[in-house]
This record gives C-alpha cells, structure tokens and sequence, in this order.
C-alpha cells in the first residue's frame, strides 16, 4: 500500500476552472496523477483540460468515482468546499489554499465529527504543498521531479523546506515512499501524529523524516506517539531556532505562546522520545542516511 | 490583528460586560473636559498603544483633579512607551484613554485562547488577576483553572457558573459573573478573535463586576468578513516595514541582527535564519516572498530589505519548484536593474533549472557571492560580514 494516494487514485479539482486549480491540474496529469474531472458551480456539463465539470462533488463522484479531491478554491469559500467532499464520499481532500480563518477549521474539523473512522475523509492542509507518492501519484502543487522513488517517509509543515529535503535525500540517492504537507496553520486537517502513524503501517516506507517548526503542540505530540508505538526511525528537524516569542513567523500556525514550542525545547522534547534530530536544516538528508545506514 | 484596550472594552460592553466610564482623546486640551464629563472624583488616564505592562512603563496615571488629568494626558501624548514586550524602540502614543478610577476589592484573570492541542477555544481564569498569565503560571499554578469550550454549542451556563464559583466569587454575584464570561466567549466566537484578555477583570467595592483591563486579538485571515473589526487597526502601531511588507503581500518580521534575508517559503525561512545563526551571524529580518517566488514580490523584497538600515548583507535563498530558477534568476536581475543594493550580496539558487538559474546570474554581471547549499549560503553571508 501507500499513504494516502495510489496510482489509482481518481482525483477532482475542486476551483477547476480557475487559474491555479487549472495550472495545478495540469502539472499532476503531466506528472501521471490520475486526474478525472473537477467541480465549479455553476459551470457543470462543459469541459475543461478535456475532462468533465460538476456542479457539486456528489456529481462528480457519482459520475467519476473519484475518491481523492485537491482545493483550489478561495479561502472564505474552502469550508464549505471540503465539507462537500467530506460529504460526497471522498476518501482523501488536499486544501492547498492558504488564508482559512481558524474559526472555519473548528467547524469542518466538528462537522467530520459525524462519520465514522472508516467513512471519515483525511482532509490534509490547508497552506500546503500536498501529497507526492513518487512514480505513483500527485496530488499538490510540488515539483514532482525533485522526488525520487524510494522508501523515506516525509512529512513536513512547510511546502519549500520538504523540497529542499527531498532534493537533500535524492542528492543522495536516497528515495520517497510518500511526501505528505500538512501545512503551516495552527488548526489543520491531519496532524504530524496523525500521519506518522499511517506511516508506520505502511511497507513501502523504511523510516519517517518528519519536518516541523516552533508554535502549537504537534510536533511533541508526534514524538509521543512514536515513544510508544512506532517501531521505524523518525528523524526530525524543526525550524525556527532564532524565531522571536510571540511572533508569527510567516505561518499563521509559526508562534510560540507556550513552554514546549519553541524550536530548543520540542527538539530536547523529541530527543527524550528517542527520535533524531538533524541538527541543522543543511544536514536532513545526511541524517536521513546516517539512520538508514544503522538498520 | 491586535487592538487598543479602548476599543476591546467597547466590543466587550457590546457583548454584556461592564466597563469602566471613560472617554478616548487625542490631545490634552480635551482631557479636561472629558475628565469633568465623564464624572466621579478620581481617573485614570491610560496610553493606549498595542503591548501589555503599561503601568510599570509609566503609561497609566492616576489622577484627582481634572486639572492633573490634562497634565497627565499632555505627558503621555505623543511620547513613546518601552514596556518588557515592546522591544526597545518602543510605542508611540496617540491616544489617552481616560477612566474613572474604580474600588478595587478583589483582581481576577479571564483569558480565552484557541487551544491547539483539542482544537476548540479554552477559557482559563485565576483568582490572582493583575499579574501576567506566565507570571500566574509560573508563581501560582495552583489558582489557574480551566474550561474547554465545544465551539458546534457555544458556552453553556453551567460552564460559566463553574468558572465563577471556581474564582470564589459570593454567591450574590455569580449570576453577573457568568453573564461576563459569557459575553467575553460571544465576543470571541462571534468575531473571528484569537485572544480575549481580560486582566485584571475586577469586583469593585460595590460589588460590581468590571472589565479593568482588556486585550484581544484578530484572526487576519477572516478580517474579510469583519470590516468592523479590521477597521480598529491602528498602522501607528506597527513596524513600517512591517506595514509596508504586509501591504504587498509579503510575511515580513524586523528582527535585530544584520543580515537581510529574502527567501521563499516560511519554513524555508526559518530554516535560513537558523543556518546563520549557527554561522554565527545574527539575521536582520525573516521575509517569506511566498512559495511561488514570483519576480515582482523579489523587486518588492529587495526594496523592503534595503530599507533596513541595519542591514550589511543580503542573503536570496531561492528553491525554486514550478517557478524554475531560471525565471528566478530573471527575476532578481531585474530587480537589481531597479533598485542599487550597496551591501554584498549572497544568492542561493536551489531546485528546478539551477544550473540555468547560475548561468543568467552570471552572465548578468551583476555583483554577488554564489553560494551552492543553505550551509554555505549562510557561512559565505557571515564571512561577507566580517570583510
């Protein structure tokens, strides 16, 4: 298996006809993902990049079977949006757009309150880069060549500090099972826990780089689990070393208002959990093949 | 977005809670007049500026006659503020809010915040307002007590009521405790805040229940639908590099050190600063030019960077994804055509077209350091420093 997205992923572009749902679509049919159609109100029954438009994700999923949605719609829209796909049956939504209020989040994350764990969608973001399975399937805005196939595990907050590990890792020689972005806001759709533990069932991934930063309690929390249940090697870094208290650095979720978030003490917090730390963001992908090395 | 403790308490007695008579002014010949309208026999002339521990900075005087209000007004107006959160350049005041002063009995703490780790809004109290929640925390952790809001519901009574009895307040009093509490969630469910601060939140003698002092925060990324709120922005009150960072799009915080960064992507840029610091230089600023590094926002960015008097290197740390290098590297020289950069200059170029990306670099014959990797970007912009 993999995580979260597979060759046969059917996928949506919700905000298809826009300018970046289109740009986007375009670069994930390029790089093999199986892209079936998109979602705009209002414009459903035509054709865009070849393929159908909808109305509502309901018709698109009943016409399509999709099963995996990527949002390109603007944030004061992008709730409603991935409330939609939660409803219609989508197994796995990417909300790239950046700029959801938290109060929004709460919402959608309360309104999935309502299915089950089996029928319940992973929504994934927002402010994200997405979900790369190399060789397999893209569902995001990255560069999929810089990712070479392989059987690292990434998960990272920021979209530009995965590329640099990824780009770090082939450098190296060394290949990613998946690459997962989980955003840069304070209340997100899967968290660093959340989707090291999907890693760590999954067999085509070795070992987990997990790539985080100052501000809220995910990074700890990831550690935590890992301690006592992950058997594969987690190695971290986590960004904003000279970060100021009680600014946001860029990221609405980058702030540090509590012990435990600042980027010293989540990284001694991690390292009593018995992960490693890379210790500078130079050294990801050395440190990535110093643990690969060992096992 | 923060505003002034003037405008919360107004927002808060929208919602039910009792504030303090006070009135705002902008210069001392009103202070008087204001003083006399507002009544009582004692006030309290507060500067109004974005930051906490105004009192130990001096900002908050009491006064006895309408008269001293006036002097202290002309005092504080036009001055500006170094409190512990402000840094040391400090904040302008532009507006003195006048108070009547109040019979403090008894100071409490009510805090409401987003809690990360269960995603809904906490409140959290303590019997020992006055003192910062750190201060609490660190000194009487045992008085803090918590509640958990289910925000699909909104705040029950009976959570209110728990807070209340929780803070020991008599009995006669807990109905109009709640209503305060309540009031206080309203405000912060119903307009997109990120922080309600209501320290100390006071019983006065007669046994009123009173907002003393309030600070509250605005999430920026639903000011679209809160044009009332994102109004009460005071741009005095910020970093003009900041502002002029903000208005074009660009995540920019000023920093001490002196080296210039401009670089794409939040993490990026933290990850960047950090490689300087262990370089052993200090970075003048974070700038985030967005993930798509387009060649507009760089022109903005170098002419933000240079701004910065503090700056003696500029370091470009570019990983260019869907936006290949090669458009980068366009992008810069264009820039550098139109703005003059005087300090040296280091430029990393990462990702899609790199070798391209160099090639216009260097054709282009303007004057700068390459530099391959985030390790060497950082030590080459540290040696640029000490040459």
């Amino acid at each position: 298996m993999t995580v979260l997205v597979d060759k046969n992923s059917k996928i949506i572009i919700q905000g298809f006809t826009g300018k970046m749902g289109s740009f986007h679509a375009d670069e994930m049919i390029k790089y093999g993902s199986k892209v079936v159609g998109g979602v705009t109100p209002g414009k459903g029954g035509s054709k865009h990049l070849d393929l159908p438009v909808f109305n509502t994700v309901k018709d698109a999923v009943n016409e399509t079977g999709a099963d995996a949605s990527i949002l390109f719609v603007p944030p004061a829209f992008a709730a409603d949006s991935a409330m939609e796909a939660a409803d219609a049956g989508i197994k796995i939504c990417v909300a790239i757009v950046d700029g959801i209020p938290s109060h929004d989040m709460i919402r959608i994350k309360r309104y999935m309150r309502r299915y089950t764990k089996s029928s319940k969608m992973t929504l994934v973001g927002p402010n994200c880069a997405g979900i790369i399975s190399p060789g397999k399937s893209m569902l995001g805005i990255m560069p999929g060549h810089i990712y070479k196939e392989g059987r690292v595990g990434i998960i990272s907050r920021s979209g530009t500090l995965g590329y640099e590990a990824a780009q770090q890792l082939k450098n190296l020689n060394i290949g990613v099972s998946t690459s997962v972005g989980i955003g840069g806001d304070p209340i997100n759709g899967s968290s660093f826990r959340d989707i090291i533990e999907k890693f760590e069932t999954d067999d085509e991934t070795d070992a987990i780089l997990m790539i985080g930063e100052i501000g809220g309690p995910q990074e700890v929390a990831a550690g935590e689990f890992a301690k006592e249940n992950m058997k594969k090697p987690v190695i971290a870094y986590i960004a904003g070393l000279t970060a100021p208290k009680g600014r946001v650095m860029g990221h609405a979720g980058a702030i540090v208002s509590a012990y435990g978030e600042s980027a010293i003490e989540k990284v001694e917090i991690l390292k009593e959990c018995g992960i490693t730390i890379s210790k500078n963001p130079s050294v990801m992908g050395d440190t990535v093949k110093s643990v690969l090395e060992k096992m | 977005m923060d505003i002034h403790e003037y405008q919360a308490k107004k927002i808060l007695s929208n919602f039910g809670v009792t504030i303090p008579r006070g009135g705002i002014v902008y210069s001392p010949e009103n202070a008087e007049n204001k003083a006399r309208e507002i009544g009582g026999s004692r006030w309290v002339v507060k500067a109004q500026i974005h930051s906490g521990a105004r009192g130990k900075a001096g900002g908050i005087i009491v006064c006895n006659t309408p008269l001293e209000v006036a002097q202290a007004t002309d005092k504080l107006l036009g001055k500006k503020l170094v409190t512990n959160q402000t840094g040391p350049e400090g904040k302008i005041v532009n507006r003195i809010y006048i108070e009547e002063a109040t019979d403090i009995e008894k100071e409490l703490y009510l805090g409401l915040v987003f809690d990360r780790s269960s995603e809904s809004i906490m409140v959290v109290a303590s019997t020992e307002g006055g003192m910062s929640v750190e201060e609490i925390s660190k000194e009487k952790p045992e008085t803090i007590i918590r509640s958990k809001i289910e925000v699909a519901v909104g705040m029950q009574n009976f959570q209110a009521r728990e807070l209340a009895f929780g803070l020991g307040i008599e009995p006669d009093l807990i109905r109009r405790a709640s209503d305060t509490i309540i009031g206080c969630y309203k405000a912060f469910s119903e307009l997109d805040a990120t922080m309600v601060e209501v320290n100390p939140l006071v019983i006065s003698k007669q046994k009123q229940i009173l907002a003393l002092d309030c600070k509250m925060s605005f999430d920026n990324n639903a000011m679209f639908r809160r044009s009332q709120v994102s109004e009460l922005r005071d741009k005095t009150q910020e970093d003009s590099k900041e502002i002029f960072a903000s208005d074009r799009g660009l995540n920019y915080v000023s920093l001490d050190g002196n080296i210039g960064n401009i670089i794409n992507g939040a993490g990026l840029a933290m990850a960047s600063m950090d490689m300087i610091k262990l370089a052993g230089g200090a970075p003048a600023n974070f700038l985030d030019v967005g993930g798509g590094a387009t060649p507009e926002k760089i022109v903005k960015a170098f002419k933000l960077v240079t701004m910065d008097e503090k700056v003696k290197v500029i370091l470009v740390n570019i990983f260019a994804g869907i936006n290949r290098c090669d458009w980068v590297a366009e992008g810069i020289v264009d820039a550098l055509k139109k703005i003059e950069i005087k300090v040296p200059l280091v430029i990393r170029l990462a990702g899609t077209n790199v070798e391209k990306g160099n090639k216009i670099l260097k054709e282009s014959k303007i004057n700068y350091i390459e530099a391959n990797t985030l390790e060497d970007a950082a030590n080459k912009a540290v040696a640029a420093l000490n040459k």
